[in-house]
Protein backbone atom coordinates (compact mmCIF):
# COMPACT_ATOMS: atom_id res chain seq x y z
CA UNK A 1 0.00 0.00 0.00
CA UNK A 2 1.26 3.39 -0.89
CA UNK A 3 1.15 5.93 1.88
CA UNK A 4 1.78 9.57 1.34
CA UNK A 5 3.54 9.59 4.73
CA UNK A 6 3.16 12.06 7.53
CA UNK A 7 3.82 15.70 6.76
CA UNK A 8 7.35 16.61 7.65
CA UNK A 9 6.09 19.43 9.81
CA UNK A 10 5.62 17.43 12.95
CA UNK A 11 8.18 14.94 14.04
CA UNK A 12 8.34 15.56 17.71
CA UNK A 13 5.63 13.45 19.29
CA UNK A 14 5.14 12.07 22.76
CA UNK A 15 5.99 8.40 23.14
CA UNK A 16 2.91 6.25 22.73
CA UNK A 17 1.83 3.73 25.31
CA UNK A 18 -0.60 1.70 23.28
CA UNK A 19 -0.39 0.02 19.90
CA UNK A 20 -4.02 0.80 19.13
CA UNK A 21 -3.51 2.73 15.94
CA UNK A 22 -3.58 2.13 12.23
CA UNK A 23 -3.14 3.79 8.90
CA UNK A 24 -6.21 4.75 6.96
CA UNK A 25 -6.26 5.04 3.19
CA UNK A 26 -9.04 6.31 0.95
CA UNK A 27 -8.91 5.83 -2.81
CA UNK A 28 -11.46 7.35 -5.13
CA UNK A 29 -14.25 7.28 -2.57
CA UNK A 30 -17.45 8.35 -4.29
CA UNK A 31 -20.97 8.55 -2.92
CA UNK A 32 -24.24 9.11 -4.69
CA UNK A 33 -27.62 9.52 -3.07
CA UNK A 34 -30.70 8.31 -4.90
CA UNK A 35 -31.16 5.78 -7.69
CA UNK A 36 -29.24 5.47 -10.92
CA UNK A 37 -31.64 7.56 -13.00
CA UNK A 38 -31.61 10.60 -10.74
CA UNK A 39 -28.76 10.65 -8.32
CA UNK A 40 -26.98 13.36 -6.43
CA UNK A 41 -23.21 13.18 -6.35
CA UNK A 42 -22.25 13.90 -2.74
CA UNK A 43 -18.63 12.83 -2.65
CA UNK A 44 -16.48 12.85 -5.76
CA UNK A 45 -13.40 10.60 -5.90
CA UNK A 46 -11.91 11.45 -2.55
CA UNK A 47 -8.43 10.12 -1.86
CA UNK A 48 -6.18 10.71 1.11
CA UNK A 49 -4.18 8.81 3.65
CA UNK A 50 -3.74 9.13 7.38
CA UNK A 51 -0.70 7.61 9.00
CA UNK A 52 -0.93 5.75 12.25
CA UNK A 53 -1.34 7.81 15.36
CA UNK A 54 -2.10 10.92 13.39
CA UNK A 55 -4.82 13.36 14.46
CA UNK A 56 -6.56 14.67 11.35
CA UNK A 57 -9.46 17.08 11.15
CA UNK A 58 -11.90 17.09 8.30
CA UNK A 59 -12.99 20.71 8.01
CA UNK A 60 -15.91 21.90 5.95
CA UNK A 61 -19.15 23.79 5.95
CA UNK A 62 -22.39 21.99 6.64
CA UNK A 63 -23.59 20.02 3.66
CA UNK A 64 -20.16 19.38 2.18
CA UNK A 65 -20.39 15.67 2.84
CA UNK A 66 -17.87 15.42 5.66
CA UNK A 67 -20.24 13.48 7.89
CA UNK A 68 -21.12 11.17 5.00
CA UNK A 69 -17.43 10.54 4.49
CA UNK A 70 -17.02 9.66 8.15
CA UNK A 71 -20.01 7.32 8.01
CA UNK A 72 -18.45 5.60 5.01
CA UNK A 73 -15.26 4.99 6.95
CA UNK A 74 -17.31 3.77 9.93
CA UNK A 75 -18.92 1.24 7.60
CA UNK A 76 -22.40 2.64 8.09
CA UNK A 77 -23.16 3.36 4.47
CA UNK A 78 -22.25 1.93 1.07
CA UNK A 79 -19.97 3.73 -1.40
CA UNK A 80 -17.83 3.37 -4.48
CA UNK A 81 -14.07 3.28 -4.20
CA UNK A 82 -11.77 1.84 -1.62
CA UNK A 83 -11.24 2.44 2.10
CA UNK A 84 -8.51 0.40 3.71
CA UNK A 85 -7.11 0.12 7.19
CA UNK A 86 -3.53 -1.08 7.48
CA UNK A 87 -3.87 -2.13 3.86
CA UNK A 88 -7.02 -4.21 4.31
CA UNK A 89 -10.18 -2.94 2.60
CA UNK A 90 -13.06 -2.44 5.04
CA UNK A 91 -16.21 -4.52 4.84
CA UNK A 92 -18.82 -2.68 6.87
CA UNK A 93 -18.30 -1.72 10.51
CA UNK A 94 -15.46 -3.26 12.47
CA UNK A 95 -13.99 -3.47 15.93
CA UNK A 96 -10.92 -1.59 14.73
CA UNK A 97 -12.98 1.61 14.45
CA UNK A 98 -15.04 3.48 17.03
CA UNK A 99 -17.51 6.19 16.23
CA UNK A 100 -18.35 9.14 18.44
CA UNK A 101 -21.61 10.72 17.32
CA UNK A 102 -22.58 14.37 17.28
CA UNK A 103 -25.75 13.70 19.28
CA UNK A 104 -23.69 11.57 21.70
CA UNK A 105 -25.15 8.28 20.44
CA UNK A 106 -26.45 7.11 23.80
CA UNK A 107 -29.28 4.68 24.45
CA UNK A 108 -31.74 6.59 26.67
CA UNK A 109 -32.92 3.48 28.52
CA UNK A 110 -29.42 2.54 29.60
CA UNK A 111 -27.52 4.11 32.45
CA UNK A 112 -24.10 5.65 32.00
CA UNK A 113 -22.52 2.32 32.92
CA UNK A 114 -24.87 0.41 30.62
CA UNK A 115 -24.07 2.69 27.72
CA UNK A 116 -20.33 2.41 28.21
CA UNK A 117 -20.58 -1.38 28.45
CA UNK A 118 -22.66 -1.62 25.28
CA UNK A 119 -19.81 -2.03 22.81
CA UNK A 120 -18.24 -4.83 24.85
CA UNK A 121 -21.59 -6.44 25.55
CA UNK A 122 -22.28 -6.70 21.83
CA UNK A 123 -18.91 -8.33 21.37
CA UNK A 124 -19.75 -10.94 23.98
CA UNK A 125 -17.38 -9.92 26.78
CA UNK A 126 -18.26 -11.59 30.08
CA UNK A 127 -20.03 -9.29 32.48
CA UNK A 128 -17.21 -8.95 34.99
CA UNK A 129 -14.63 -8.16 32.39
CA UNK A 130 -16.66 -5.54 30.60
CA UNK A 131 -17.62 -3.96 33.89
CA UNK A 132 -13.98 -3.66 34.85
CA UNK A 133 -13.10 -2.03 31.52
CA UNK A 134 -16.09 0.30 31.76
CA UNK A 135 -15.11 1.38 35.26
CA UNK A 136 -11.62 2.11 34.05
CA UNK A 137 -13.01 4.46 31.38
CA UNK A 138 -15.44 5.99 33.87
CA UNK A 139 -12.55 6.90 36.13
CA UNK A 140 -10.47 8.20 33.22
CA UNK A 141 -13.20 10.47 31.94
CA UNK A 142 -14.29 11.81 35.31
CA UNK A 143 -17.66 10.10 35.29
CA UNK A 144 -17.30 8.47 38.70
CA UNK A 145 -20.46 8.80 40.74
CA UNK A 146 -22.66 9.03 37.66
CA UNK A 147 -22.65 5.31 36.76
CA UNK A 148 -26.33 4.81 37.44
CA UNK A 149 -27.56 8.09 35.94
CA UNK A 150 -29.57 8.04 32.76
CA UNK A 151 -28.31 10.15 29.83
CA UNK A 152 -31.01 12.81 30.18
CA UNK A 153 -30.00 13.35 33.81
CA UNK A 154 -26.52 14.58 32.93
CA UNK A 155 -25.24 17.55 30.93
CA UNK A 156 -24.36 17.48 27.25
CA UNK A 157 -20.67 17.59 28.05
CA UNK A 158 -21.05 14.60 30.36
CA UNK A 159 -23.08 12.74 27.76
CA UNK A 160 -20.36 13.20 25.19
CA UNK A 161 -17.84 11.92 27.70
CA UNK A 162 -19.98 8.80 28.01
CA UNK A 163 -19.99 8.50 24.21
CA UNK A 164 -16.21 8.83 24.17
CA UNK A 165 -15.83 6.35 27.02
CA UNK A 166 -17.87 3.77 25.14
CA UNK A 167 -15.81 4.35 21.99
CA UNK A 168 -12.60 3.83 23.96
CA UNK A 169 -13.65 0.56 25.65
CA UNK A 170 -13.00 -1.20 22.34
CA UNK A 171 -9.42 0.07 22.29
CA UNK A 172 -9.98 1.13 18.68
CA UNK A 173 -7.22 1.65 16.17
CA UNK A 174 -9.10 4.51 14.59
CA UNK A 175 -11.36 6.92 16.41
CA UNK A 176 -13.96 8.57 14.18
CA UNK A 177 -15.53 11.67 15.66
CA UNK A 178 -18.46 13.43 14.04
CA UNK A 179 -18.58 17.03 15.33
CA UNK A 180 -18.60 15.61 18.83
CA UNK A 181 -18.44 18.95 20.61
CA UNK A 182 -20.76 20.93 18.35
CA UNK A 183 -23.74 20.71 20.68
CA UNK A 184 -22.08 21.73 23.94
CA UNK A 185 -21.41 25.24 25.19
CA UNK A 186 -18.15 27.03 24.49
CA UNK A 187 -16.52 26.49 27.87
CA UNK A 188 -17.37 22.80 28.02
CA UNK A 189 -16.18 22.50 24.48
CA UNK A 190 -12.73 23.87 25.26
CA UNK A 191 -12.51 21.66 28.29
CA UNK A 192 -13.48 18.57 26.28
CA UNK A 193 -10.96 19.45 23.58
CA UNK A 194 -8.15 19.48 26.13
CA UNK A 195 -9.42 16.26 27.60
CA UNK A 196 -9.50 14.61 24.20
CA UNK A 197 -5.94 15.77 23.44
CA UNK A 198 -4.84 14.39 26.78
CA UNK A 199 -6.44 11.00 26.13
CA UNK A 200 -5.06 10.88 22.63
CA UNK A 201 -1.57 11.70 23.91
CA UNK A 202 -1.80 8.71 26.23
CA UNK A 203 -3.33 6.11 23.89
CA UNK A 204 -2.05 7.36 20.55
CA UNK A 205 -5.01 6.23 18.49
CA UNK A 206 -5.42 7.46 14.94
CA UNK A 207 -8.16 10.11 15.00
CA UNK A 208 -10.31 11.46 12.20
CA UNK A 209 -12.30 14.37 13.58
CA UNK A 210 -15.04 16.11 11.63
CA UNK A 211 -15.72 19.74 12.46
CA UNK A 212 -16.92 22.97 10.90
CA UNK A 213 -14.93 25.08 13.32
CA UNK A 214 -11.59 26.31 11.99
CA UNK A 215 -10.34 27.06 15.50
CA UNK A 216 -11.17 23.58 16.69
CA UNK A 217 -9.49 21.97 13.69
CA UNK A 218 -6.26 23.93 14.15
CA UNK A 219 -6.14 23.50 17.90
CA UNK A 220 -6.61 19.74 17.83
CA UNK A 221 -5.00 18.33 14.74
CA UNK A 222 -1.74 17.45 13.08
CA UNK A 223 -3.30 18.03 9.72
CA UNK A 224 -6.44 19.65 8.39
CA UNK A 225 -8.23 18.39 5.30
CA UNK A 226 -10.41 21.16 3.92
CA UNK A 227 -13.52 19.94 2.16
CA UNK A 228 -15.43 21.77 -0.54
CA UNK A 229 -19.02 21.01 -1.37
CA UNK A 230 -21.11 20.35 -4.45
CA UNK A 231 -19.84 17.62 -4.88
CA UNK A 232 -17.68 17.03 -1.83
CA UNK A 233 -13.98 17.03 -2.52
CA UNK A 234 -10.83 17.61 -0.53
CA UNK A 235 -9.72 21.09 -1.50
CA UNK A 236 -6.62 21.43 0.62
CA UNK A 237 -4.38 19.37 2.87
CA UNK A 238 -2.83 21.66 5.46
CA UNK A 239 -0.23 20.50 8.01
CA UNK A 240 -0.55 22.03 11.46
CA UNK A 241 2.94 22.33 12.89
CA UNK A 242 2.07 23.73 16.27
CA UNK A 243 4.06 22.25 19.15
CA UNK A 244 2.46 19.72 21.50
CA UNK A 245 1.26 19.45 24.17
CA UNK A 246 -1.01 22.33 23.35
CA UNK A 247 -2.94 24.51 25.72
CA UNK A 248 -5.54 27.14 25.03
CA UNK A 249 -3.56 29.85 26.81
CA UNK A 250 -0.31 29.30 24.92
CA UNK A 251 -1.33 27.79 21.61
CA UNK A 252 -4.22 30.08 20.81
CA UNK A 253 -2.18 33.21 21.27
CA UNK A 254 0.76 32.04 19.17
CA UNK A 255 1.36 33.65 15.82
CA UNK A 256 1.46 30.38 13.81
CA UNK A 257 -1.97 29.51 15.22
CA UNK A 258 -3.45 32.79 14.15
CA UNK A 259 -1.84 32.54 10.74
CA UNK A 260 -3.12 29.00 10.22
CA UNK A 261 -6.62 30.11 11.03
CA UNK A 262 -6.34 32.97 8.60
CA UNK A 263 -5.00 30.66 5.92
CA UNK A 264 -7.71 28.06 6.47
CA UNK A 265 -10.37 30.71 6.36
CA UNK A 266 -9.13 31.62 2.91
CA UNK A 267 -9.09 27.97 1.90
CA UNK A 268 -12.58 27.40 3.15
CA UNK A 269 -13.76 30.43 1.18
CA UNK A 270 -17.18 31.98 1.14
CA UNK A 271 -17.17 32.32 4.90
CA UNK A 272 -19.41 35.33 4.60
CA UNK A 273 -20.55 35.25 8.22
CA UNK A 274 -17.22 36.45 9.44
CA UNK A 275 -16.50 38.69 6.47
CA UNK A 276 -13.96 37.40 4.03
CA UNK A 277 -10.43 38.61 4.66
CA UNK A 278 -8.87 40.62 1.87
CA UNK A 279 -7.24 38.52 -0.78
CA UNK A 280 -9.67 35.64 -0.58
CA UNK A 281 -9.38 33.51 -3.69
CA UNK A 282 -12.25 34.20 -6.05
CA UNK A 283 -15.83 34.17 -4.97
CA UNK A 284 -16.73 30.63 -5.87
CA UNK A 285 -17.49 28.32 -2.98
CA UNK A 286 -17.27 25.43 -5.33
CA UNK A 287 -13.66 25.97 -6.29
CA UNK A 288 -11.55 22.86 -6.58
CA UNK A 289 -7.94 22.24 -5.78
CA UNK B 1 -46.70 22.12 43.92
CA UNK B 2 -47.97 19.70 46.54
CA UNK B 3 -50.78 21.94 47.75
CA UNK B 4 -51.97 22.55 44.19
CA UNK B 5 -52.17 18.80 43.54
CA UNK B 6 -54.20 18.37 46.73
CA UNK B 7 -56.46 21.15 45.51
CA UNK B 8 -56.83 19.53 42.10
CA UNK B 9 -57.70 16.22 43.72
CA UNK B 10 -60.29 17.87 45.93
CA UNK B 11 -61.92 19.39 42.86
CA UNK B 12 -61.95 16.04 41.15
CA UNK B 13 -63.63 14.30 44.08
CA UNK B 14 -66.08 17.20 44.37
CA UNK B 15 -67.04 16.91 40.72
CA UNK B 16 -67.52 13.15 41.08
CA UNK B 17 -69.73 13.59 44.16
CA UNK B 18 -71.81 16.19 42.36
CA UNK B 19 -72.36 13.82 39.42
CA UNK B 20 -73.42 11.04 41.82
CA UNK B 21 -75.76 13.43 43.63
CA UNK B 22 -77.48 14.47 40.40
CA UNK B 23 -77.78 10.81 39.40
CA UNK B 24 -79.27 9.97 42.81
CA UNK B 25 -81.74 12.84 42.65
CA UNK B 26 -82.81 12.07 39.08
CA UNK B 27 -82.82 8.27 39.56
CA UNK B 28 -85.14 8.41 42.54
CA UNK B 29 -87.78 10.08 40.37
CA UNK B 30 -87.74 7.36 37.68
CA UNK B 31 -89.62 4.05 37.72
CA UNK B 32 -87.11 1.45 39.08
CA UNK B 33 -87.93 -0.78 36.12
CA UNK B 34 -86.21 1.66 33.81
CA UNK B 35 -83.41 3.20 35.84
CA UNK B 36 -81.73 3.07 39.20
CA UNK B 37 -79.65 5.31 41.43
CA UNK B 38 -76.33 5.00 43.28
CA UNK B 39 -77.60 4.07 46.76
CA UNK B 40 -79.98 1.44 45.34
CA UNK B 41 -77.15 -0.01 43.26
CA UNK B 42 -74.93 -0.12 46.32
CA UNK B 43 -77.69 -1.88 48.29
CA UNK B 44 -78.00 -4.56 45.59
CA UNK B 45 -74.34 -5.56 45.89
CA UNK B 46 -74.39 -7.56 49.19
CA UNK B 47 -77.41 -9.58 48.07
CA UNK B 48 -75.76 -10.46 44.79
CA UNK B 49 -72.56 -11.49 46.54
CA UNK B 50 -74.30 -13.55 49.22
CA UNK B 51 -76.15 -15.74 46.73
CA UNK B 52 -72.86 -16.19 44.93
CA UNK B 53 -74.06 -15.13 41.50
CA UNK B 54 -71.74 -12.16 41.24
CA UNK B 55 -68.46 -13.87 42.25
CA UNK B 56 -69.26 -16.77 39.97
CA UNK B 57 -69.95 -14.54 36.98
CA UNK B 58 -66.87 -12.50 37.74
CA UNK B 59 -64.60 -15.54 37.86
CA UNK B 60 -66.00 -16.87 34.62
CA UNK B 61 -65.48 -13.52 32.88
CA UNK B 62 -61.95 -13.08 34.19
CA UNK B 63 -60.96 -16.42 32.76
CA UNK B 64 -62.11 -15.37 29.29
CA UNK B 65 -60.51 -11.96 29.63
CA UNK B 66 -57.15 -13.13 30.95
CA UNK B 67 -56.58 -15.84 28.35
CA UNK B 68 -57.82 -13.80 25.39
CA UNK B 69 -55.96 -10.68 26.40
CA UNK B 70 -52.71 -12.50 27.15
CA UNK B 71 -52.72 -14.17 23.75
CA UNK B 72 -53.45 -10.87 22.00
CA UNK B 73 -50.60 -9.10 23.81
CA UNK B 74 -48.00 -11.78 23.16
CA UNK B 75 -49.00 -12.35 19.52
CA UNK B 76 -49.60 -8.66 18.89
CA UNK B 77 -46.24 -7.48 20.22
CA UNK B 78 -44.37 -10.18 18.32
CA UNK B 79 -46.14 -9.54 15.03
CA UNK B 80 -45.97 -5.75 15.41
CA UNK B 81 -42.22 -5.80 16.05
CA UNK B 82 -41.62 -8.09 13.09
CA UNK B 83 -43.81 -6.04 10.76
CA UNK B 84 -42.15 -2.82 11.92
CA UNK B 85 -38.62 -4.08 11.45
CA UNK B 86 -38.97 -6.16 8.27
CA UNK B 87 -40.58 -4.38 5.30
CA UNK B 88 -41.25 -7.71 3.58
CA UNK B 89 -43.36 -8.95 6.47
CA UNK B 90 -45.22 -5.68 6.55
CA UNK B 91 -45.72 -5.74 2.79
CA UNK B 92 -47.17 -9.24 2.95
CA UNK B 93 -49.44 -8.78 5.97
CA UNK B 94 -50.42 -5.12 6.00
CA UNK B 95 -53.58 -5.55 3.87
CA UNK B 96 -54.87 -8.45 5.94
CA UNK B 97 -54.30 -6.60 9.21
CA UNK B 98 -55.90 -3.42 7.92
CA UNK B 99 -58.92 -5.29 6.53
CA UNK B 100 -59.52 -7.19 9.76
CA UNK B 101 -59.00 -4.04 11.79
CA UNK B 102 -61.45 -2.06 9.67
CA UNK B 103 -64.18 -4.74 9.75
CA UNK B 104 -66.49 -4.51 12.78
CA UNK B 105 -65.34 -7.51 14.77
CA UNK B 106 -68.89 -8.14 16.01
CA UNK B 107 -69.85 -9.09 12.46
CA UNK B 108 -67.47 -12.03 12.70
CA UNK B 109 -69.24 -13.54 15.70
CA UNK B 110 -71.56 -15.82 13.68
CA UNK B 111 -68.50 -17.18 11.89
CA UNK B 112 -66.64 -17.62 15.17
CA UNK B 113 -69.60 -19.54 16.58
CA UNK B 114 -69.62 -21.82 13.52
CA UNK B 115 -65.94 -22.55 13.99
CA UNK B 116 -65.50 -22.60 17.74
CA UNK B 117 -69.00 -23.24 19.11
CA UNK B 118 -70.59 -21.26 21.91
CA UNK B 119 -68.20 -22.08 24.73
CA UNK B 120 -65.00 -20.74 26.22
CA UNK B 121 -62.95 -21.07 23.05
CA UNK B 122 -65.28 -18.87 21.01
CA UNK B 123 -65.24 -16.20 23.73
CA UNK B 124 -61.46 -16.22 23.90
CA UNK B 125 -61.31 -15.74 20.14
CA UNK B 126 -63.65 -12.74 20.37
CA UNK B 127 -61.55 -11.14 23.13
CA UNK B 128 -58.40 -11.83 21.14
CA UNK B 129 -59.81 -10.18 18.01
CA UNK B 130 -60.88 -7.14 20.00
CA UNK B 131 -57.60 -6.57 21.79
CA UNK B 132 -55.09 -7.74 19.20
CA UNK B 133 -55.06 -4.85 16.72
CA UNK B 134 -54.13 -1.91 18.94
CA UNK B 135 -51.17 -3.96 20.16
CA UNK B 136 -49.94 -4.85 16.66
CA UNK B 137 -50.42 -1.38 15.27
CA UNK B 138 -48.72 0.37 18.17
CA UNK B 139 -45.77 -2.01 18.30
CA UNK B 140 -45.27 -1.56 14.58
CA UNK B 141 -45.49 2.23 14.88
CA UNK B 142 -42.93 2.11 17.69
CA UNK B 143 -40.40 0.30 15.54
CA UNK B 144 -41.07 2.53 12.57
CA UNK B 145 -40.68 5.76 14.51
CA UNK B 146 -37.42 4.64 15.96
CA UNK B 147 -34.71 7.12 15.00
CA UNK B 148 -32.19 5.67 12.59
CA UNK B 149 -29.42 7.03 14.80
CA UNK B 150 -30.32 4.57 17.58
CA UNK B 151 -29.98 1.63 15.21
CA UNK B 152 -26.66 2.99 14.03
CA UNK B 153 -25.25 2.90 17.54
CA UNK B 154 -25.64 -0.87 17.25
CA UNK B 155 -24.46 -1.11 13.66
CA UNK B 156 -21.33 0.92 14.42
CA UNK B 157 -20.47 -1.72 17.03
CA UNK B 158 -20.99 -4.50 14.45
CA UNK B 159 -23.99 -5.81 16.38
CA UNK B 160 -25.82 -8.70 14.74
CA UNK B 161 -29.39 -8.24 13.55
CA UNK B 162 -30.64 -10.20 16.55
CA UNK B 163 -28.62 -8.01 18.93
CA UNK B 164 -29.96 -4.85 17.28
CA UNK B 165 -33.47 -6.25 17.58
CA UNK B 166 -33.15 -7.29 21.20
CA UNK B 167 -30.95 -4.53 22.60
CA UNK B 168 -32.20 -1.55 20.59
CA UNK B 169 -35.44 -2.13 18.67
CA UNK B 170 -37.41 -3.70 21.54
CA UNK B 171 -36.42 -1.30 24.34
CA UNK B 172 -36.73 1.71 22.04
CA UNK B 173 -40.28 0.74 21.02
CA UNK B 174 -41.29 -0.07 24.58
CA UNK B 175 -43.25 3.15 25.19
CA UNK B 176 -45.33 2.49 22.08
CA UNK B 177 -45.82 -1.16 22.97
CA UNK B 178 -47.11 -0.23 26.41
CA UNK B 179 -49.45 2.40 24.94
CA UNK B 180 -50.89 -0.31 22.67
CA UNK B 181 -51.33 -2.66 25.60
CA UNK B 182 -53.07 0.05 27.59
CA UNK B 183 -55.56 0.64 24.76
CA UNK B 184 -56.05 -3.08 24.33
CA UNK B 185 -57.24 -3.56 27.93
CA UNK B 186 -60.40 -1.61 27.26
CA UNK B 187 -60.94 -3.40 23.96
CA UNK B 188 -60.51 -6.75 25.68
CA UNK B 189 -63.20 -5.90 28.25
CA UNK B 190 -65.57 -4.87 25.44
CA UNK B 191 -64.80 -8.11 23.59
CA UNK B 192 -65.47 -10.11 26.72
CA UNK B 193 -68.91 -8.56 27.28
CA UNK B 194 -69.86 -8.85 23.61
CA UNK B 195 -68.80 -12.50 23.60
CA UNK B 196 -70.80 -13.24 26.73
CA UNK B 197 -73.89 -11.63 25.27
CA UNK B 198 -73.72 -13.18 21.81
CA UNK B 199 -72.34 -16.67 22.40
CA UNK B 200 -73.39 -18.83 25.35
CA UNK B 201 -74.75 -16.35 27.86
CA UNK B 202 -72.35 -16.46 30.82
CA UNK B 203 -70.24 -14.28 33.04
CA UNK B 204 -70.77 -10.58 33.65
CA UNK B 205 -72.09 -9.98 30.12
CA UNK B 206 -74.56 -12.80 30.67
CA UNK B 207 -75.66 -11.23 33.96
CA UNK B 208 -76.41 -7.94 32.20
CA UNK B 209 -78.66 -9.75 29.73
CA UNK B 210 -80.33 -11.72 32.49
CA UNK B 211 -81.00 -8.78 34.84
CA UNK B 212 -82.29 -6.56 32.10
CA UNK B 213 -84.68 -9.29 30.94
CA UNK B 214 -85.97 -9.46 34.51
CA UNK B 215 -86.13 -5.65 34.74
CA UNK B 216 -83.72 -5.83 37.69
CA UNK B 217 -82.20 -2.57 36.54
CA UNK B 218 -80.33 -1.92 39.80
CA UNK B 219 -78.53 -5.28 39.56
CA UNK B 220 -77.76 -4.74 35.91
CA UNK B 221 -76.18 -1.40 36.75
CA UNK B 222 -74.10 -3.07 39.48
CA UNK B 223 -72.44 -5.09 36.73
CA UNK B 224 -71.98 -2.02 34.54
CA UNK B 225 -70.31 -0.12 37.38
CA UNK B 226 -68.10 -3.14 38.05
CA UNK B 227 -67.02 -3.20 34.43
CA UNK B 228 -66.18 0.49 34.53
CA UNK B 229 -64.07 -0.05 37.64
CA UNK B 230 -62.41 -3.08 36.07
CA UNK B 231 -61.44 -1.10 33.00
CA UNK B 232 -59.99 1.74 35.05
CA UNK B 233 -58.09 -0.62 37.37
CA UNK B 234 -56.56 -2.66 34.57
CA UNK B 235 -55.52 0.44 32.69
CA UNK B 236 -53.94 1.83 35.87
CA UNK B 237 -52.13 -1.44 36.41
CA UNK B 238 -50.63 -1.23 32.93
CA UNK B 239 -49.53 2.35 33.59
CA UNK B 240 -47.90 1.21 36.82
CA UNK B 241 -46.03 -1.59 35.08
CA UNK B 242 -44.99 0.89 32.40
CA UNK B 243 -43.48 3.22 34.98
CA UNK B 244 -41.64 0.42 36.75
CA UNK B 245 -40.26 -1.01 33.54
CA UNK B 246 -39.09 2.36 32.25
CA UNK B 247 -37.48 4.31 35.09
CA UNK B 248 -35.58 6.39 32.54
CA UNK B 249 -38.85 7.60 31.10
CA UNK B 250 -40.32 8.50 34.43
CA UNK B 251 -37.47 10.79 35.43
CA UNK B 252 -37.35 12.17 31.90
CA UNK B 253 -40.96 13.25 32.21
CA UNK B 254 -40.49 14.60 35.71
CA UNK B 255 -37.75 16.88 34.45
CA UNK B 256 -39.85 18.41 31.71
Amino acid sequence: MQDRGPPAAFVDRVVRMSSGRATLELQGVTKRFGNSSSSLLVLDRISFGISDGEFVCLLGQSGCGKTTLLRIIAGLTDFEGLVSIDGTPIQGPGVDRSMVFQDYGLLPWRTVLGNIEFALEVRGFPKQERRAIAHEQIAKLGLSGFESHYPHQISGGMQQRVGLARALTKDPKILLMDEPFAAVDMQTREYLQDELLDIWRRIGTTVLFVTHSIEEAVYLSDRVLVMASGPGQVRADVPVDLPRPRSAAVTKSSIPYVELIRYLRLQLGGDSERGRPSGAPGSSRKGVV
Amino acid sequence: MKTSSVKANARRVGSLLLTLAIWEWYGRGVDPLFFSYPTAILRAVPQMISVGELPEAFASSMQVLAVGWAISVVAGVALGLIMGRYPTANYLLDSQISALYAAPRVSLIPLIILWFGLGLRAKIVVVFLSAFFPVVINARAGVRNLPRSLIEIGLAESASEWQVFRKIVIPASFPYIMAGIRISVGRAVIGMIVAEMFTAITGLGGRIVLYSNRFATDRMLVVVVMLALLGVLLSQAVTLIEARAMPWRLTERARQ
